[in-house]
């Protein structure tokens, strides 16, 4: 009975990760450690995988598989989040812990940063006393070496009693070891003899009494002892996760009994430990017990690590002094967003032009080839002045920015920097009753909304969550920030000439971001005085040292995932889109086309906001992705019949101006496009996340009204001065 | 200043101390211990954010920041 309990039990858990096996000789392998030791790095370099890996900590917050052939058998690898201890009180730490445990893995691999050693020891202490079958490995090997710090693997390995092996994942060094051990360990060829931390005599006689009871219902399933020591901990979760995983019942181990053991053993009187809350009768054994283990890895640590301490992080504070300082932090902060945008735009501009007299160069051969075959004039409408032409929009005005931005901001990221940007503004999101997190959160907005949205899994309080999830789309992402781009190349900053333009158009965008910020605050502060009432809960930051980045492997594997990815959505969404737009201009309704009949039902109200009716339609057909909102846009004014064509992007500026632009419906057009509903994926992913409609719908409304209050206000007052 | 027990928020930047007690409960006791945060362990205070807080320590060789809030319920000894 119990083996098929226990089989169901790890499949459940197997399916929840998500595991598959090719096949039942396959060896599964956990990757675990602290944040940001490079678990994703060395699961990349082994599996050749892409999983995205960056300098802080909290990167990875979903499991990833892969898996990677060596001497003729298959290891499946399970990268795990990264978490500092496995006393569970996260999710991410329950996630790590329970697959270490129940997921039945063949060897686990400890992941440990060499710079670091002391602290990450702490996680190998623990892991150690839930299983044998323990590989570490001591990685940024090459940043000790940086940094004149010695390890004595050798003598590591000695006393923990398992193998250690050195590693700089980045580069690939000590790979080939560090499968080779797992191998060993995997197939029993070595056997660990794990070292086992001692407690003091109260906890290890309680931990005997504890393991007396259970160890008939236990029977060899699962490490007793760690068991006995989790409950003495007081960390019930235990019990659930050995029901739900092994179909075993402790239940009947309540509370009480391990008091009662607890009583037994130390000379605290039975009535005093059973009238005492939860909280006091473990506080202190909790503490004890974590104690013993600090003390044993500082222990470990001081007989195997050798360096100058003092030195080695001179150069990091120095850069901290100068970056996260009163007078230049925030400053040195914008400035650099600056100067990524100002890059972005300068740069994007010759690839842009180039793009679209190549785009444009081809839809002509291609009307050539319509004709010369003598086929439909409405194929070609279709498919040409549609389809092609909606695509090669998106493709010159929306690809440009994306793969400049995206590598430069990865850079950063990269470097150590996005930390440091959370430490900087944590007292504005205290102020905000947000949680300090919410910095990373948002500036992985910028890359991609849904995947802020997935990023705010590294906030543990289910309040200060939602808020973050509700506020992510207030920063612009990848796919929005061109728009933003577009217009103020094309419009704001094309009214001055000259070497100024660019200046014009970064500073400009640098205040629709700082908006998109200062309206994150004022969201989060608003929401959490009303729906989402609370208090800001306590929170760690950990800024790790700046490392240098991988320039190349950025630079090639951003523009090369970019690209893709947005070619992909653009043939995904972006045609049939064209299509649509093509038939609405071209199905006429008693003499008026569609798309005018649509547009004229919105004109009224999008006149209120300073825009116009097809702008409004544009963000509306663009909901399934961002990137089309400018495409549709342009081809809606061309297929109102005033110019036919348009070759390059100085032509659609006087586009913009006869369809009736002006400077405030540029800037009403990015304050809208900064906020206005989340897209569909961005939506998707807010269900799939809070798994509630009513908090999508919710994310749904709030940059909605956010955007159309502004822009109305704006657009009134404007108007009222009689500015425009 | 010697053997008084203070808030580790109100050592000045720069200066070591010595935890001697936590008063925090639950989970966030927890979270410090995890942090390596047990009684005797040395920190020192590195640097404040623009505003003030948080402000950043070295712990056990790690920098970590904490805000007012939770480094307030760290008791130390200067040193
Ligand atoms: N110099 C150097 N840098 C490394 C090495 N391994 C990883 N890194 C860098 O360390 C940073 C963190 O790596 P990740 O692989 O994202 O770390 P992680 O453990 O997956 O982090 P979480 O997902 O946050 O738990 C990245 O910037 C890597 O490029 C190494 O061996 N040497
Ligand atoms: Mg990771």
């Amino acid at each position: 009975m119990g083996l098929t309990s226990q089989s169901t039990g790890v499949n459940a858990l197997k399916e929840m990760l998500d595991i598959q096996l090719s096949s039942s000789d396959d060896i599964i392998v956990a990757l675990a450690g602290n944040p940001n030791t490079g678990k994703s790095t060395v699961f990349n370099s082994l599996t050749g995988l892409n999983q995205h890996t960056g300098n802080w900590t909290g990167k990875t917050v979903t499991t990833a598989q892969g898996n990677y052939k060596y001497r003729d058998e298959n290891f499946i690898l399970v990268d795990l989040p990264g978490t500092y201890s496995l006393l569970s009180n996260s999710i991410e730490e329950e996630v790590a812990r329970d697959f270490i445990c129940f997921g039945n893995p063949n060897a686990t691999v400890v992941v440990t940063d060499a710079t670091c050693l002391e602290r990450n020891l702490n996680l190998v202490l623990q892991i150690l006393e839930m299983t044998d079958k323990v590989v570490v490995c001591v990685n940024l090997m090459d940043e000790a070496k940086r940094k004149k710090i010695r390890i004595d693997l050798k003598r590591l390995s000695e006393l923990l009693g398992v193998p250690v092996i050195g590693t700089s994942a980045r580069s690939g060094e000590g790979l080939e070891e560090l499968m080779d051990a797992v191998y060993k360990v995997s197939h029993n060829e070595i056997t660990t003899k794990p070292i086992r931390i001692q407690y003091d005599d109260d906890i290890e006689n309680t931990i005997q009494y504890i393991e007396e009871k259970i160890k008939k219902s236990v029977d060899n399933k699962i490490n007793s002892r760690w068991v006995s020591l989790k409950l003495i901990d007081g960390d019930m979760s235990i019990i659930d996760s050995i029901n739900k995983y092994i179909g075993i019942d402790l239940s009947n181990i309540t509370n009480n009994e391990t008091k009662l053991g607890l009583a037994e053993v130390s000379s605290t009187p039975l009535s005093e430990v059973l009238s005492t809350s939860n909280d006091l009768a473990y506080g202190d054994l909790r503490d004890r017990i974590v104690s013993s283990i600090v003390k044993l890895a500082e222990n470990i640590s001081h007989q195997v690590v050798n360096s100058q301490r003092q030195k080695h992080n001179e150069l990091d504070r120095k850069i901290d002094n100068i970056l996260t300082s009163k007078a230049f932090g925030i400053p040195t902060m914008i400035a650099l967003l600056g100067i990524i945008f100002w890059i972005t735009i300068v740069g994007a501009n010759v690839p842009s032009d180039a793009i679209a007299y190549v785009l444009f160069g081809i839809e002509d051969k291609l009307t050539y080839l319509f004709t010369t075959y003598n086929l439909p004039n409405w194929l070609h409408g279709a498919l040409v002045l549609g389809v092609y032409r909606t695509l090669a929009w998106v493709v010159s005005v929306m690809l440009p920015p994306m793969a400049i931005f995206f590598p430069l901001f990865t850079l950063l990221e990269d470097l150590g920097y996005l930390p440091r940007i959370a430490f900087n503004l944590d007292n504005f999101f205290k102020k905000a009753c947000a949680h300090g997190k919410q910095a990373l959160t948002m500036c992985m907005g910028f890359g991609c909304n849904a995947a802020g949205v997935i990023g705010c899994r590294i906030i543990d309080s289910p309040r200060e969550r939602l808020i973050a999830i509700i506020t992510n789309f207030f920063v612009p992402c990848n796919g929005r920030f061109p728009i933003l781009i577009a217009v103020t190349t094309i419009f704001i900053a094309g009214a001055v000439s000259g070497p100024m333009q660019s200046v014009i158009a970064t500073l400009s965008i640098t205040l629709v971001i700082i908006l998109g910020v200062i309206m994150t605050l004022l969201v989060s502060k608003i929401l959490s005085k009303t729906i989402l009432k609370g208090l800001p809960s306590s929170f760690t930051l950990e800024l790790p040292p700046y490392r240098k980045p991988q320039v190349g492997r950025i630079i090639v594997r951003s523009i090369f995932d970019r690209t893709i990815f947005v070619l992909g959505r653009a043939v995904i969404v972006a045609a049939p889109a064209g299509l649509i737009i093509w038939l609405m201009a071209n199905v006429n309704i008693s003499g008026i086309s569609l798309l005018d009949h649509s547009a004229g039902f919105l004109q009224p109200f999008a006149n209120l906001l300073g825009m116009d009716g097809y702008i409004l339609m544009a963000f509306i057909l663009g909901l399934p992705a961002n990137e089309i909102v400018m495409p549709i846009i342009i081809m809606s004014y061309m297929a109102t019949g005033t110019m036919i064509e348009l070759e390059n992007l100085e032509a659609l500026r006087s586009l913009l101006i006869s369809n009736g632009w002006t400077w405030l419906t540029a800037i009403n057009v990015m304050l809208f496009c900064l906020m206005h509903f989340p897209c569909a994926t961005t939506l998707l992913t807010i269900k799939k996340e809070t798994k509630s409609w009513k908090w999508t719908f919710v994310s749904f409304l709030v940059p909605t009204i956010a955007g159309i209050t502004l822009t109305f206000t704006f657009t009134q007052i404007v108007r009222l001065l009689g500015l425009a | 200043m010697e053997g008084t027990k203070i808030p580790l928020h109100l050592i000045p930047c720069g200066k070591s101390a010595r935890v001697k007690e936590l008063t925090s409960s639950g989970n966030l006791r927890r979270r410090m211990l995890d942090l390596g945060l047990v009684i005797d362990t040395v920190v020192e205070s590195l640097r404040k954010s623009p505003s003030g807080d948080p402000i950043a320590y070295e712990i056990r060789g790690a920098v970590i920041a904490l805000r007012s809030e939770e480094a307030s319920k760290i008791l130390v000894e200067l040193i």
